[in-house]
């Protein structure tokens, strides 16, 4: 088989792989990075740095009215104080959803997105769909997530075009009374936290209290 | 002109819908997680700042045919070429051919955390009074420059107003040019959806804001 043919072989995420694995040798052995780094920079935004950070911080602030205030004043300082600071998030700003004013997040520019209560951004958020119609048609980009609100409830879209990261705290759903923060907790999704879906109550409510 | 972004894309029409996708789903192929980690390893050795590596990424002539981490590991390519740090003959075979160019700091696998928790924080001491106060109405300037700017096309010469003074920060545009840090004053400007997309457009009760540094802005009656 010669090199042409076995170039076209291989899928479009083969060549990837092996352009990025290329990459990665000639870096590893010029000494400018560690591969073990590489490795914890991967574990730590696949299972400790993600969105269950930020619905402790949503499910503190559902609870604890003190909190609540703190995390609208000074969010930065709020979220540091739960253990979540530094990259993509060292400047932060929580808007909070209710009845009259619905918030959602975008990047038009990029894909800024607050990593350290989030997490990566999912593809859609990254994606042109999403950044060019969220500021002109945020109610038909609500419409693909299932998402109705009421005309009546004023939308507010944030474009984070500077190094400020916005976190939304949902509305709280009704029939939640009972339930303790760990279960909160995890009711809020991901999207809950951008803006593009609300949160749900739980199924049977009360069940869970 | 020779600065072209292709990632202005606010406003923009013809991009179709949103596909949502589930929470746990964060890479969809198996490069996807290296090459976010060697944009992450190669920009904790402080060869670059971040607007500069926005720079090269909005200006890939192909941006808008690539997925995101392919754009992400284009630019990484073009940031480390542009310094000598790998050239092409390395980038194709996977080996080094050329000596090493020295670099600030290597990140260790013992420091991630550490260097994550830290972050780059943008906030700097004030130059000056800041020009403009919350409730001031201000006009957006308009036209294209020669170089990266976070002011996105859509907002241009809107009216606006003042929502919130975040501090003086790091001025993208200047530090995306190798120009230092220049800090500026910061401001949340909000826009009502009438002066952004017009009476035709059909109405969502929306308003929009960007955050935009004080030279972006002029006064407005």
């Amino acid at each position: 088989m010669t090199g042409h043919d076995h170039s076209h072989e291989h899928s479009e995420l083969g060549e990837m792989d092996l352009r990025v694995r290329a990459l990665e040798s000639v870096l590893t052995q010029k000494g400018y990075i560690d591969p073990a780094a590489l490795d914890v920079l991967i574990d730590t935004y696949q299972t400790r740095i993600g969105p269950r950070n930020g619905a402790r911080v949503v499910a503190r602030a559902w609870v604890d009215p003190v909190f609540h205030d703190w995390l609208l004043k000074d969010a930065t300082a709020a979220i540091a104080s739960l253990g979540y600071t530094g990259r993509q998030g060292e400047h932060m700003v929580a808007v909070e959803n209710t009845a009259e004013q619905h918030h959602m997040v975008v990047c038009t520019l990029c894909s800024c997105y607050p990593w350290p209560v989030l997490g990566l951004p999912p593809t859609w958020y990254k994606s042109a769909p999403y950044r060019s119609r969220a500021v002109k048609d945020p109610r038909g980009v609500l419409a693909d997530f299932g998402t109705v609100l009421p005309e009546s409830t004023r939308i507010r879209v944030w474009d984070s075009t500077a190094e400020v990261r916005y976190l939304v705290i949902p509305q709280r759903p009704e029939g939640t009374e009972g339930m303790s923060e760990e279960q909160l907790a995890a009711l809020v999704t991901r999207d809950s936290m951008i803006g593009t879906r609300r949160v749900e109550a739980p199924a049977t409510p009360g069940s869970a209290a | 002109m020779s600065y072209v972004t292709h990632a202005d894309l606010g406003g923009q029409p013809g991009f179709g819908p949103v596909t949502p996708e589930p929470e746990g789903e964060l890479f969809h192929a198996a490069w996807e997680p290296r090459a976010l980690a060697l944009t992450l390893a190669m920009g904790a050795t402080g060869s670059w700042n971040i607007d500069a590596s926005r720079a090269v990424r909005e200006t890939l002539p192909n941006y808008r045919d690539l997925s995101y981490y392919q754009v992400w590991l284009g630019a990484l390519e073009q940031l480390m070429l542009q310094r000598g740090q790998v050239f092409p003959d390395e980038i194709a075979t996977g080996e080094m051919r050329h000596p090493a160019a020295p670099v600030a700091r290597v990140l260790q696998a013992g420091n991630v955390p550490a260097v994550l928790a830290k972050g780059s924080p943008t906030e700097r001491a004030a130059p000056g009074p800041a020009r403009f106060a919350v409730g001031q109405t201000v006009r957006m300037r308009a036209g294209k420059v020669d170089h990266h700017t976070r002011l996105p096309g859509y907002v241009q010469g809107k009216r606006g107003v003042i929502e919130h003074v975040h501090g003086a920060h790091v001025f993208a545009d200047a530090h995306a040019q190798g120009q230092g840090e220049q800090p500026q004053w910061l401001y949340t400007v909000v826009f009502d959806e009438a002066e952004l997309w017009g009476d035709g457009a059909t109405r969502q009760n929306l308003a929009v804001s960007v955050d935009a540094w004080e030279s972006y802005l002029e006064p407005a009656a």
